[in-house]
């Protein structure tokens, strides 16, 4: 699970490391969109936008459904996944912050050690 | 490192809960007694070395802390020479080795309270860091999806603009 978390976070960390795949984010938290539109947008060609929009939905941040011959392209897939999402960013957020702190402290802890033995000599 | 997670799952791992509308709440153990954890919360030389961490695309550039009830913090974020974005608000309550509360203001007014408790056990220390917003609203949005891309892309923005 920790380790599905950690390749799934990198993945939309690589999605979004992307200009383009954040216009098209910021797009579709606008409206939904085909991926024709899309196209028309960013002159792209389609190929180029689908493999773009491949991305995004591997990482779980945009969904599409084909409907016909046109396929709809929106954000994530419903809102209490998203907060789920976000909870578990910010969770990593601090995850790396107290894996900092970890360091900081083990400092600390090293320092008064060696500070009480110099008192008790 | 997994194996060693397994072995004691209470340590060194990170839980984040949306515990009500208004409130999200982390928690960690560390592996030191509370006086030393609360001495890394307060200090800012030592505050500084953890707060931001690499992978959150953000450096700090200036940390001032009076750690005091009413006492004021400022910790600014930058690349280079330019401050790109400031957290800042002032101390609630100040209790050594247990508690700390502070206002949040860059948001304005009625930004929303932190609160860290430091409870020792056996040599270890339970952290609980808990964010109070003024209303659901103000933490739906604080959550929403495109506020948190906006930030994201902020800080992408950043990192990739500081990268060679």
């Amino acid at each position: 699970m920790v380790q599905y978390t950690q390749t799934h976070f990198d993945a939309s960390f690589a999605a979004l490391s992307d200009v383009t795949r954040r216009r098209v984010l910021e797009q579709l938290a606008r409206a939904d969109a085909t991926i024709t539109e899309l196209a028309d947008k960013f002159d792209m060609s389609l190929t180029g936008i689908k493999k773009h929009v491949g991305v995004l939905e591997q990482a779980g941040l945009v969904t599409t459904e084909k409907v016909g011959r046109v396929r709809t392209c929106r954000l994530g897939t419903c809102r209490l996944e998203e907060e789920a999402a976000w909870i578990e960013r910010y969770r990593q957020l601090w995850d790396a912050r107290f894996n900092e702190l970890d360091q900081v402290i083990e400092e600390l802890k090293r320092k008064e050690k060696a500070d009480g033995r110099k008192k008790r000599t | 490192m997994d194996a060693r997670r397994e072995r004691e799952p209470s340590l060194e791992r990170t839980t984040a809960e949306r515990t009500s509308d208004r409130e999200i709440v982390i928690r960690r153990t560390f592996n030191a007694p509370a006086r030393i954890v609360f001495e890394a919360w307060t200090r800012p030389e030592l505050f500084k070395r953890w707060w931001a961490p690499k992978s959150s695309g953000m450096s700090i550039q200036s940390c001032e802390m009076d750690v005091r009830v009413g006492g004021k913090y400022r910790i600014a974020f930058g690349n280079g020479g330019a401050e790109s974005m400031a957290f800042f608000g002032k101390y609630l309550e100040v209790t050594p080795h247990s508690r700390l509360v502070w206002t949040n203001e860059e948001g304005g007014d009625g930004g929303p309270i932190t609160t860290v408790t430091f409870e020792e056990r056996a040599g270890k220390t339970l952290l609980a860091l808990t964010e109070v917003h003024t209303s659901k609203q103000c933490l739906d949005d604080n959550l929403g999806f495109a506020d948190g891309l906006r930030e994201t892309f902020g800080q992408l923005d950043e990192l990739l603009a500081s990268l060679p």
